[in-house]
């Protein structure tokens, strides 16, 4: 009797396809494009879209700063926070490049929240896997990583990318063995095949092919927004009901009658 | 300490569904929200089949994941076991109703009490809080028991205290083997099931 949830659609998907490639795309910036505002703000303007499409999806959209109210024990809460330190340290990197790596920590805190948003809903056996965590943030570097390619492409964003697909990649392979989902078959193939394979051999080209990092970005990128929306809306099914024990009715052999 | 459980006797339920119209009434839901749901369960293949009909909501968790997914703190957990939503908390963000994992969740637009809001059995928290003052025993006096609970045509749902030995679910539970639904998760609902009389 498990069913598919329908409270967290498409908005909520946004959320974590958004943020988590915003966040990526900061930390990518960090490490790899220490110079220039625009992937920073491109980050910020990601992440931000991404939360102003979870509060679409929220009941009482005037409420939404009681979300600050649980940091003890609700991931949601502690997402919101890192996305406040986000805001504030990247806002400030646009004209202090030197807190760049502050903003990436935030960035980071932030998708790992995100994954811990996941991993701590147990009606849903996909998300659950404790896997997820690190799918979640994985998928996330992979993404920003990609989309910095857009920005510049020397031998060091194109290492970081290389080595965060390889991460993503092994993410994705732990996380489908411990938790298989068949709303996940296809796009775990995709990213794989399409999303993994095929930017490792574009990178590998890099220097010989104009607009191969490009390209190998732009499929990363696409391959694991796909699996994101599919984890968030596809694979969430309910675990359902279970009845270990039937009832046992009636006269048992052997009773008097 | 006072720890409210429900006990629902699956040999007795017929699936009559008067439970879950009690409890609509009671409190008052919008369509297609169901606190007190019976499902209609088939289990095994031909042609060894059984069906039974199973109770379900909320199942007042001694350990809630809706709690501590809930960032607004709309959720609460009482002394006495009954998990709790403050609607005026409450953001809609819908955590809750992904993270329980029994189904017990609503939130809908139509619920005029209760508009985009988190919502699922309370117990009849109320009724159990008035009848206390009033000195009345919930699971005993009807005036102090939930809705579910008193309408029930075959005794099959009960209502009570498990921390007291002498209650009725405790006798029960003594009586009888039960099992309580998805307790591998650690959620440790207070919804148990009969299913046999204790060997």
């Amino acid at each position: 009797m498990s069913q598919l949830q329908k409270h967290w659609d498409a908005r909520a998907a946004l959320n974590f396809m958004l943020g988590g490639t915003g966040a990526g795309l900061m930390i990518a910036a960090a490490l790899a494009h220490p110079a220039g505002p625009a992937p920073v703000a491109l980050a910020l303007a990601l992440v931000a879209a991404g939360l102003g499409a979870v509060w679409l999806e929220i009941g009482r959209k005037l409420r939404a700063l009681n979300v600050f109210f649980n940091p003890f024990t609700s991931w949601m809460t502690r997402e919101s926070l890192a996305a406040l330190a986000f805001f504030a340290l990247g806002g400030a990197a646009l004209w202090r490049p030197a807190l760049l790596p502050a903003a990436a920590l935030a960035a980071l805190a932030f998708v790992f929240c995100q994954g811990r948003i996941l991993y701590a809903a147990k009606g849903i056996p996909a998300w659950r896997a404790p896997q997820v965590v690190l799918l979640v943030v994985a998928a996330s570097l992979a993404e920003g990583a990609g989309l910095a390619l857009l920005f510049a492409a020397g031998p060091l964003p194109l290492s970081w990318f290389a080595l965060a697909l390889v991460l993503r990649a092994l993410a994705w392979t732990r996380y489908a063995a411990a938790a298989p989902a068949k709303a996940l078959e296809a796009p775990g193939k995709m990213l794989l095949q399409v999303g993994t394979v095929g930017p490792l051999l574009l990178v590998l080209v890099a220097s010989e092919v104009a607009g191969a990092p490009q390209l190998a970005g732009a499929v990363a990128l696409g391959t694991g927004l796909w699996l994101k929306f599919a984890l968030v809306t596809r694979a969430a099914a309910n675990q359902g009901y279970a009845l270990p024990r039937l009832p046992v009715r009636g006269a048992r052999p052997g009773s008097q009658p | 300490m006072t720890r409210w459980a429900m006990v629902a006797d699956l040999r007795r339920c017929v699936g009559c569904q008067t439970c879950t119209a009690a409890c609509k009434q009671a409190n008052d839901t919008p369509p297609g929200v169901q606190w007190r749901r019976v499902l209609d369960m088939e289990v095994g293949e031909y042609p060894d089949v059984q069906r039974a009909f199973v109770p379900v909501g909320c199942m007042h968790c001694d350990d809630p994941p809706c709690m501590h997914v809930c960032p607004s703190t709309a959720t609460k957990k009482r002394a006495d076991g009954i998990v709790t939503i403050d609607y005026d908390l409450c953001i809609g963000c819908a955590y809750c109703a992904v993270a329980c994992p029994y189904q017990a969740r609503y939130k809908s637009s139509a619920d005029a009490k209760r508009p985009d809001v988190a919502t699922k059995c309370t117990f009849c928290v109320e009724r159990i809080d008035a009848g206390l003052e009033k000195g009345l025993k919930p699971g005993v006096d009807p005036e102090a028991t939930p809705a579910c609970v008193n309408s029930c045509i075959a005794q099959a749902l009960h209502f009570g205290d498990v921390e007291d030995p002498a209650s009725n679910i405790s006798q029960l539970l003594a009586e009888n083997q039960h099992f309580r639904m998805h307790e591998e998760l650690g959620t440790g609902p207070r919804f148990y099931y009969l299913w046999d009389k204790a060997p």
